[in-house]
């Protein structure tokens, strides 16, 4: 059975149900529209799964629904989304966690549910566009678009600091995405004259078959990865996310760590690595610097947080930034750890903020110093939390040890950013990760009870146990049997490594021929008005 | 019965006995209180593994059994396989783990009883096995790791057992975090072997040490030692064991005596053909593992805790097995790891059920209206002459304790023997350290006897210290108690035959050589056996009987002074050592020193600071734009009108003014 536009169905069914949230006024009528909405999206993306094939050419996006140019014909700007092996691992992590979100705000929010549930909505629409987009404009304006809608979670439905989090959130984003769109449009410009004739154009495949010339990769390269390194959160551009967490309502963090935060990593696979590969080869080595960096550096700030959300949030920033090692070390095993290493965190992350969110339902407290022997009190809910701890910390057998095993033995053997030391140090990282995670069950779960009303708190229910149960059992078959899921991405990822090393070969040849003024080589040149790139038509 | 199906038995069935004795009870809670049921499967799940690695070892030909299940992960070169291996030395191993873990599980049925968390205990324990057997059984070091660090989180649940009391909790922690660092140098090995060799199956690794140039090689195998030392508490990485103590003493007994902890020497052995490859590291080892042996002993002199007697003790043999490791004798290590798991099982048993007695002793006591709150039941001061109330665990805690001194017909006299003869045999060859390494270790094995001695008659003979003993005694354990007890001395007396010194009958009746060395087809390398001297019969005589000579010397003197004066005579060795007794009994500080150098500059000065600085960046930041930042806030906030409708109208306006720039441009 083929759906027609299934794809598209599965990126706007969320959006038409955050539309019917402008008619629906009952808020438990509005919930559970919610959640069949979010449950539908995900059963439908199953389809997209199972029918995926991972052997199939990469370089032809499956499931694609295109239009013709949508505002003229002097703009080759499109709606073109489909899967291929990059993205529909992340599609699968956003449709699930479409449901688990609607399940943990279903007492968590208070006020104004109705509008809450269309904002989740919304933003599933805006998360889904970003991973499937094959054009760079859509991309963006996708990736605006999930800023809005979180931008209000935080604000109306977060805890006492939350405009304070939520601006800090929107302009930190904003500025990155400034400059995504400056970079976005020269490029669209340059693309279109290479290799469309001269009419503007973001069809990712268009731009992939462009070579630019080093000095305009650089900058562009910069303006990109800023702008993606702010939704990593890379350090230092880290800063905006510990407040975000905090302050965001349990499933405002869950959607920020699970799949927003993707964004960024995806954003740097997507398009810095292959649209600018030279660049992307020359500043490998100070990003992943800058992993590393923020790999010790967000475990160590995490130890010394009193508040265990903070310290969840800074464990992301530790735990992407072995991501970002991953992805900069051309490697096809650290890349495919990278990529996966993102699912792990989506899913580890994820609970962990559901686990702490359960507790806020019942404490109204985020400091660790508030609890203290509740594994006593709140055994199953202590089991789930032991569980996403280990997997956190990388143990082998649960999903994160898989993620980190291949980016780090990935990237020790890279030519790129293989070098001993620099990888040692972000091997520390499981150190530190499990030093900060264990005191926190100590403080949290061990010991005994001090409190009366920790005393009395209540196990988790069935609807707590439908949220975290799927995520368990993830969590355990990626880190048995991490092969289906791998192999989904594969063949992708080889052909993604190719084309990077393809193009940085042949870019880096025409740029050394120029110097040494054999050939006329690709050069961009700006005249005033229109970019003129010579020698590089395809 | 096919093999590999053997092997997928022997794995899943542990893991099964964890799933029901676990994760059922967890979620239905009425079957936590099943003691029977419950331990019964939990003992089957070991017992039957048991009986399948003994099948396997009857049956076994001498060709190595690979029995590959499926790929775990692969991208680019890296494949890694769920592959176990059979052969001489997972079979030595596999048959160690199994069968004294299920009479230590028989053994918990009877020490457990009555605890509210006695299946939770049965599914850590299932849980350990399963990870245990896939340390010893992996094809590659991938799924040797993952056993490796299972066994690890399988630790960390049982040292915080009983969580309710943050000591032991902190003592968990304490354990999973040293560990992880030694873990942390495991994945350095992994990452640069594969690196040069583009694999991290056995046979790819063992057969690829030629390939790689020898600072590489040295640089890998003190990568993997330093990965010993965490788990098999070495010098600098041992500090968590004694505190590990904090878990229920079964675990003691099974984790942090008999099996995990001599993983490291496994280890070791498996990629001997590696480690013999470099003469540096493997004098490295052999001097680290008698600096242990040593300091560990020393310290074991001066604690009353019986629990931490046996724990320094387990320290300090464990370096034995190093000692041998380091001489390049990888058969005697793996043999002594055999002998230590039968005698101190048994001993750590037999404390259990000493603490069990003077359990009941102060429970009794407080029934009578003392003031207990500051009884230690594991306290040798307020024991003595248990004897008398406990004969089997008497008899069989004296049987190990000699086994363990080195007395000459048990076993540990023969694998402690052989150590000590390898390593002057290696120093005989031209190992320059291995000279030093035998002074030691023969001081050693003297202060052994003294100290297990010393620790046997403060509890068992002698007078009652506690109050009131003419009225208030404690009783014998039950029979699943002094079962494993009986068994376990039993294979504590008889165990050292399978490695006849080569005294006799020119080694030919040393059945463990022949069973695990290369020269004999087995998989463990031997340079004690390559180097070409041999050291004249008349010296090996020599040497057995100084060995010999030493344990009695040091098992009689010891009996003699502690008979006589009981707790006095430490008084006796604290006046004449000194400052250096002084040592011992702060246990050289080592917790102080790491806590003063390692982990609060970590925590107070790097965490909180980086902390504080984190906020100020923050604020120095968004101050920076700060008018931007409050000014728009408001405005928002203003516009915060709660009706969702007007959000949805303000985002359509933003997207049309966004398409409006893109028509404009």
């Amino acid at each position: 059975m083929t759906i027609p536009y299934l794809l598209s169905i599965v990126i706007f069914l969320p959006l038409l149900g955050a539309l019917l949230t402008l008619v629906i006024r009952d808020v438990s009528t509005v919930r559970w529209m919610a959640l069949g909405t979010t449950v539908a999206t995900f059963l439908l993306s199953c389809l997209l799964y199972l029918g995926f094939d991972p052997a199939a050419d990469p370089s032809i996006p499956q499931f694609a629904d295109v239009t013709g140019p949508l505002i003229s014909d002097a703009f080759d700007v499109k709606y073109f989304v489909g899967i291929d092996g990059l993205n529909i691992l992340l599609v699968m992590l956003t449709t699930l966690l479409g449901p688990i979100v609607v399940l943990s705000s279903w007492h968590y929010i208070q006020q104004h549910q109705v509008g809450y549930y269309g904002l989740l909505l919304l933003l599933q629409t805006g998360v889904l566009g970003v991973f499937t987009s094959f054009d760079l404009f859509f991309f963006y304006i996708f990736f605006e678009l999930t800023l809005i809608p979180m931008y209000f979670i935080i604000g109306i439905w977060g805890a006492e600091d939350r405009i304070y989090a939520a601006v800090k959130f929107v302009i930190y984003t904003m500025v990155g995405s400034l400059l995504l769109l400056a970079a976005l449009l020269y490029l669209g410009y340059l693309a279109g004259d290479a290799v469309n004739q001269g009419v503007f154009t973001t069809d990712y495949f268009n731009l992939l078959a462009l070579e630019i010339p080093l000095g305009t990769q650089t900058w562009l390269f910069l303006l990109f990865a800023f702008a993606f390194a702010i939704k990593v959160p890379l350090f230092p551009l880290h800063t905006w996310l510990p407040d975000a967490h905090v302050q965001a309502p349990t499933g405002g963090s869950v959607v920020l760590a699970g799949v927003l935060l993707k964004m960024g990593t995806y954003g740097l696979l997507r398009f810095c690595l292959p649209l600018f590969p030279n660049a992307a080869f020359s500043w490998a080595m100070p990003l992943a610097v800058l992993g590393v960096i923020g790999i010790i550096y967000g475990a160590l700030v995490a130890r010394a947080q009193p508040d265990a959300k903070k310290l969840v949030a800074y464990s992301s920033v530790s735990h992407l930034g072995f991501v970002v090692i991953g992805l900069f070390a051309f490697t096809i095993e650290a890349l495919q750890g990278a990529l996966i290493q993102m699912i792990n965190h989506g899913l580890s992350t994820g609970a962990l903020f559901l686990l702490l969110g359960m507790l806020y339902e019942r404490r109204h407290s985020r400091l660790m110093s508030d609890y203290g022997g509740i594994a006593k009190s709140v055994p199953l809910l202590t089991f789930f939390m032991v569980f996403s701890v280990l997997a956190s910390a990388g143990l082998p057998g649960l999903n994160g040890f898989v993620g980190e095993f291949l980016i780090l033995i990935g990237a020790f053997k890279s030519a790129v950013i293989g070098n001993a030391g620099l990888i040692a140090l972000a091997t520390t990282g499981v150190i530190l990760a499990a030093v900060y995670l264990l005191w926190m069950l100590y403080r949290v779960f061990w010991g005994p009870i001090t409190d009366e009303a920790n005393a009395k708190m209540e196990d988790i229910n069935g609807r707590e146990f439908a949220i975290l149960a799927p995520l368990a059992v993830l969590m355990i078959v990626i880190g048995f049997v991490p092969q289906p899921f791998l192999e989904k991405s594969e063949v992708s990822m080889e052909f993604l490594l190719d084309t990077i090393e393809t193009k940085h070969e042949s870019i880096a040849e025409a740029a050394a021929a120029e110097d040494s003024g054999d050939i006329p080589a690709a050069r961009a040149t700006f005249d005033g008005s229109s970019f003129t790139v010579h020698g590089a038509d395809k | 019965m096919d093999s590999a199906f053997l092997v997928r038995l022997i794995l899943l069935l542990p893991l099964a006995g964890a799933v029901i004795t676990g994760l059922l009870p967890l979620f239905m809670p009425g079957l936590r209180k099943q003691e029977s049921l419950i331990g019964t499967v939990g003992t089957l799940a070991v017992a039957i593994p048991f009986a399948l690695v003994v099948w396997l070892f009857l049956t076994f030909d001498g060709e190595p059994i690979i029995a590959n299940f499926y790929t775990w992960m692969a991208a680019g070169e890296l494949s890694v396989d769920f592959a176990y291996r059979i052969d001489e030395l997972s079979l030595i191993m596999g048959l160690v783990v199994t069968g004294v873990g299920a009479l230590i599980h028989l053994y918990s049925i009877g020490y457990m009883h009555g605890d509210d968390g006695f299946w939770k205990f049965f599914a850590y324990l299932n849980l350990f096995i399963f990870a245990m057997l896939n340390l010893i059984l992996a094809d590659n070091l991938v799924v040797l790791f993952l056993g490796w660090e299972g066994v690890g989180l399988c630790s960390f649940l049982l040292i915080g057992f009983w969580y309710t009391d943050l000591k032991n909790s902190a003592a968990a922690n304490k354990a999973f975090i040293v560990n992880r660092i030694g873990d942390f140098a495991f994945l350095l090995a992994m990452f640069l072997l594969f690196r040069e060799l583009g694999g991290l199956d056995f046979d790819t690794l063992l057969n690829g040490v030629d390939q790689m140039d020898s600072t590489t090689v040295s640089i890998a195998v003190l990568l993997l030692f330093i990965a010993a030392t965490g788990k098999s508490a070495q010098i600098p990485l041992f500090v968590w064991l004694p505190d590990a103590m904090a878990g229920p003493t079964p675990v003691s007994a099974l984790i942090h005596a008999a099996t995990m902890v001599t993983s490291g020497l496994y280890l070791l052995a498996r990629m001997s053909d590696m480690v013999i490859a470099t003469q540096t590291i493997m004098a490295v080892i052999a001097i680290v593992g008698a600096l242990t042996a040593i300091m560990a002993a020393t310290i074991a002199i001066t604690q009353y805790d019986i629990k931490r007697v046996l724990a320094y003790s387990t320290v300090s043999q464990l370096g034995f097995m190093f000692m041998a490791a380091g001489v390049g004798a990888f058969f005697v290590a793996i043999f002594h790891v055999v002998t230590h798991a039968f005698f101190k099982a048994c001993l750590f048993l037999g404390s259990g059920s000493v603490i069990h007695g003077m359990h009941e002793v102060e429970h009794k006591l407080e029934h009578k209206g003392h003031d207990m709150s500051d009884f230690d039941a594991q306290d040798m001061r307020t024991m003595g002459n248990l004897r008398k109330y406990m004969p089997s665990t008497d008899i069989t805690f004296l049987i190990s304790t000699l086994a363990i001194a080195g007395i000459p017909l048990l076993s540990g006299f023969f694998s402690k023997d052989e150590i000590l003869f390898m390593s002057f045999q290696a120093g005989y060859n031209g190992m320059a350290v291995a000279y030093f390494v035998w002074g030691v270790g023969l001081v050693t094995a003297l202060l052994t006897a003294i100290y297990m001695t010393r620790c046997y008659v403060l509890t068992f003979r002698g007078e009652e210290r506690w109050p009131e003993p003419e009225k208030v005694t404690p009783h014998e354990s039950p029979s699943s108690m002094t079962i494993p007890l009986w068994t376990l001395a039993g294979l504590a007396i008889v165990g050292g035959y399978i490695g006849i010194p080569a005294v006799i009958a020119d080694g030919d009746w040393n059945w463990i050589h022949h069973y695990l060395a290369q020269d004999y087809g087995g998989p463990v390398a031997d340079l004690a056996d390559t180097a070409g001297f041999s050291v004249p019969l008349a010296l090996k005589w020599m040497l057995i009987a100084l060995g010999g000579g030493i344990a009695i010397a040091g098992v009689a003197f010891s009996w003699v002074v502690y008979n006589r004066e009981g707790l006095a005579y430490d008084d006796v060795l604290r006046a004449r050592f000194g400052a250096l007794y002084r040592s011992w009994e702060v246990k050289y500080r080592w917790d102080e020193v790491y806590d003063a150098v390692v982990v609060s500059p970590m925590r107070d000065i790097f965490a909180e600071g980086f902390a504080r600085t984190d906020a100020k960046v923050v604020d120095g930041f968004v101050n920076g734009v700060a008018t931007v930042t409050r000014g728009v806030g408001r405005l928002l906030s203003r516009l915060q009108t709660g009706v969702i409708h007007n959000y949805a109208l303000m985002m359509m306006v933003g997207v049309v003014v966004l398409l409006g720039l893109i028509l404009l441009m």
